[in-house]
C-alpha cells in the first residue's frame, strides 16, 4: 500500500469537487429535504400524542442521521468508481502502477470526507431546527458511526462490482443497493416489531446490530458491547467478501476483455 | 536478407500470444521482441488485433494462452513494477473532463511519483507546445489538444517502455508531424522502448525502426518499413499495407513469392 498514490486519487476526488459545486449541493441537499420532512413530521407525532413519544424525536432524527453515514459511505465508494467511468478515466488508471487495494482505499476515504460533510451539515440544522444535539448523543455511538462507515463501505465495493459485471446499464445500483437492506435492518424500528419469519434475516446484516445497539445507548446511557461486537465481527466478514468479490470481477473483466470496452465507452 | 540480431535489452517479449474472443482469435500465436531504444510499429487492418495486443501488453486484458515478459519479469505477477516504468496514451482515452488540464497532470504526477513534479510538467508542456492550455477544461480541449496532453501525461514518469495507441489519429497533418518529432526526440534522448499502432504511413515510415504487419492476428510481414517495401511488388507502405488488408491470407508466406 502507498499512501502517495491513495492521496493522488484523493487529490483527484478533492479536485472534482472543487470545481463543479453541484457536487457539494447533492452532498447537502437531500440530507436536509430529509431532516427537515422527518424532522417536522416528529414534531407534528409529538404534539398529537401522549408521554409515550416522549424519547421518540430522539430515535428518530438519530436514526435518520445514522442511515445517512451508512449510505454517504456506501457512495463514497460507489460515485467515485463512477465519476472514473463517467470521465472515462479508469484505463488510465489501470494502466498506472495503482494497486486494487490502493484504489479502494481512496474511495473509501472519499466516503468518510462525504460522512465529515453531511454530519456537519445535518447536526447543524437538527440543532438549530429542532432542538436537537446530536452530541447528546453519547461518546458511545462512536463505535456505532465508525462500524456503520465500514459497511457502507462494503455495500460500495458490491455496488461497485456489480456494476463492473453488468455494465453500466447497471449505474443505478449505485444508489439503490443501501436501499435493498433499509427494510430488513432496523433503521427505524426494532427488530422484535418486524415480523418474526423476517427477524433472522435482520441478523445476517452489520447494520442491524448497530441501530439495535445505537437505541440501546440511547435509552439506558450505558455502552452495549454484544451488539458492538455483533456489528463488528460481521463487518469483518463483509469487508472481506466484498473486497474478494471485487477482485474477482476485476480478474473476470479482464479475463472477458471487457475491462477497456468499459474504460473507454 | 535477415538483418542481424539486435544486441540490445529486449524490454517486451511474447510469446504465442493468443487471444480468442467467443472462439475468434483476435490475435493468434503473436510472438514479438521490443528492444531498448526501438521504436516498433504495429500495421493492420481494422480488427486485426493491434489493439487487443497492446492491451495484453497492458495487462488490460488477459491472453487466452501465450507467455508475456517486460524488463525480463512475467507480466501478471510484476504488473505494478512493470507499469511504474511504462505509460500509454492512446487518442481513445482521454483524461477526467471535468478537471483543469494542470490538475490531471498534477495528479498522474502523484500517482507516478515524479520528483519536482511542477517543473516536470512545466518542461513537458512546452515541448508540446501545450503551456498556454494549463488552466483549460480538459473535456473542452479540441481533440489535437487533448491528444496531446495525453502525451504529456504518458511522457511524465519517463518511462522505458512507451504504449501509443494511434496516437496522431484525430491530428492536422501540422500537429502530427510536430507530435512525431517530439515522440521521436524525445525516444532518442531516453532511449525508450515505444510500440505504436497508426493506420498512417507517413507516421509508421517516419517513426518506426521496425514494423510488424498483423493480419487477423498473425504477422503476415516484419522488418524495416524500406524492407517490407522493397521485398514486395509495390512502391510505398501503403500499398503494401492496402494488399495485405484485401488479402492477407495468400500473402501469408510472403518471404516465397515476394521479389526480391
Ligand atoms: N472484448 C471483446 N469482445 C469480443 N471481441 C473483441 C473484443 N475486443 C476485441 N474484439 C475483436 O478482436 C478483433 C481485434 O480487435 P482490435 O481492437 O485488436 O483491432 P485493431 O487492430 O486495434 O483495429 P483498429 O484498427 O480498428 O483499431 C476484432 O475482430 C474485434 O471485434
Ligand atoms: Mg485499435
Amino acid at each position: 500500500m502507498n499512501f502517495r498514490i491513495v492521496s493522488a486519487l484523493v487529490m483527484r476526488h478533492l479536485f472534482l469537487y472543487s470545481r463543479t459545486p453541484m457536487r457539494m449541493v447533492e452532498l447537502v441537499f437531500w440530507p436536509l429535504v430529509d431532516l427537515v420532512v422527518w424532522g417536522n413530521v416528529t414534531v407534528f407525532i409529538q404534539k398529537n400524542s401522549d408521554e409515550k413519544f416522549g424519547g421518540f424525536i430522539l430515535f428518530f432524527l438519530g436514526a435518520m442521521i445514522l442511515w445517512d453515514i451508512l449510505f454517504r459511505a456506501q457512495q463514497g465508494v460507489a460515485i467515485s468508481f463512477l465519476e472514473d467511468v463517467w470521465t472515462r478515466n479508469l484505463l488510465n488508471i489501470f494502466v498506472a502502477p495503482v494497486r486494487t487495494a490502493e484504489y479502494l482505499s481512496s474511495t473509501f476515504f472519499v466516503g468518510f470526507l462525504r460522512i465529515l460533510i453531511t454530519c456537519v451539515v445535518m447536526s447543524f440544522v437538527s440543532w438549530i431546527g429542532y432542538s436537537f444535539n446530536i452530541f447528546q448523543l453519547q461518546w458511545w455511538l462512536v463505535p456505532f458511526f465508525l462500524n456503520l462507515m465500514v459497511f457502507g463501505w462494503a455495500l460500495g465495493m458490491i455496488s461497485t462490482a456489480l456494476i463492473l459485471r453488468w455494465g453500466q446499464a447497471a449505474e443505478s445500483l449505485a444508489w439503490a443497493v443501501p436501499f435493498f437492506i433499509q427494510p430488513v435492518v432496523c433503521v427505524f424500528y426494532r427488530v422484535e416489531d418486524m415480523p418474526s419469519w423476517s427477524q433472522p434475516i435482520a441478523w445476517l446484516f452489520p447494520a442491524t446490530p448497530i441501530f439495535e445497539g445505537m437505541r440501546e445507548v440511547m435509552k439506558t446511557g450505558t455502552m452495549s458491547w454484544s451488539h458492538l461486537w455483533v456489528a463488528a465481527g460481521l463487518n469483518v466478514i463483509y469487508l472481506t467478501l466484498a473486497g474478494w468479490l471485487f477482485v474477482w470481477v476485476l480478474n473476470l473483466t479482464r479475463k472477458r476483455g471487457l475491462l477497456t470496452k468499459f474504460a473507454t465507452q | 536478407m535477415p538483418s542481424p540480431p539486435d544486441t540490445r535489452e529486449v524490454i517486451l517479449e511474447a510469446r504465442d500470444l493468443t487471444r480468442e474472443f467467443d472462439g475468434v482469435k483476435a490475435l493468434d500465436k503473436f510472438s514479438f521482441k521490443l528492444h531498448r531504444g526501438e521504436v516498433l510499429g504495429l500495421l493492420g487492418a481494422n480488427g486485426a488485433g493491434k489493439t487487443t495486443a497492446m492491451n495484453c501488453l497492458l495487462g488490460l486484458t488477459l491472453p487466452t494462452s501465450g507467455e508475456l515478459n517486460a524488463f525480463g519479469l512475467p507480466l501478471q505477477a510484476n504488473r505494478i513494477q512493470i507499469l511504474q516504468r511504462s505509460n500509454f496514451s492512446s487518442a481513445y482515452t482521454a483524461l477526467p473532463g471535468n478537471l483543469l488540464v494542470w490538475q490531471n497532470l498534477s495528479v498522474f504526477a502523484r500517482i507516478y511519483g515524479v520528483p519536482n513534479p511542477k517543473k516536470k510538467i512545466a518542461e513537458l508542456m512546452e515541448l508540446l507546445e501545450i503551456s498556454h492550455l494549463s488552466k483549460r477544461v480538459t473535456g473542452q480541449l479540441s481533440a489535437g489538444e487533448s491528444t496531446r496532453v495525453n502525451l504529456v501525461k504518458a511522457f511524465l514518469n519517463d518511462p522505458e517502455l512507451l504504449m501509443l495507441d494511434e496516437p496522431t489519429a484525430s491530428l492536422d497533418p501540422d500537429i502530427a508531424d510536430k507530435v512525431r518529432k517530439v515522440v521521436r526526440k524525445v525516444q532518442r534522448e531516453r532511449s525508450i522502448a515505444i510500440l505504436y499502432t497508426s493506420h498512417n504511413m507517413r507516421d509508421i515510415e517516419e517513426v518506426c525502426d521496425r514494423v510488424i504487419f498483423l493480419h487477423k492476428g498473425k504477422i503476415v510481414r516484419e522488418g524495416t518499413p524500406a524492407d517490407i517495401v522493397a521485398q514486395s511488388s509495390s512502391d510505398n507502405l501503403e500499398d503494401v499495407f492496402i494488399k495485405i488488408a484485401r488479402d492477407g491470407e495468400i500473402l501469408d508466406e510472403p518471404k516465397k513469392d515476394s521479389a526480391v
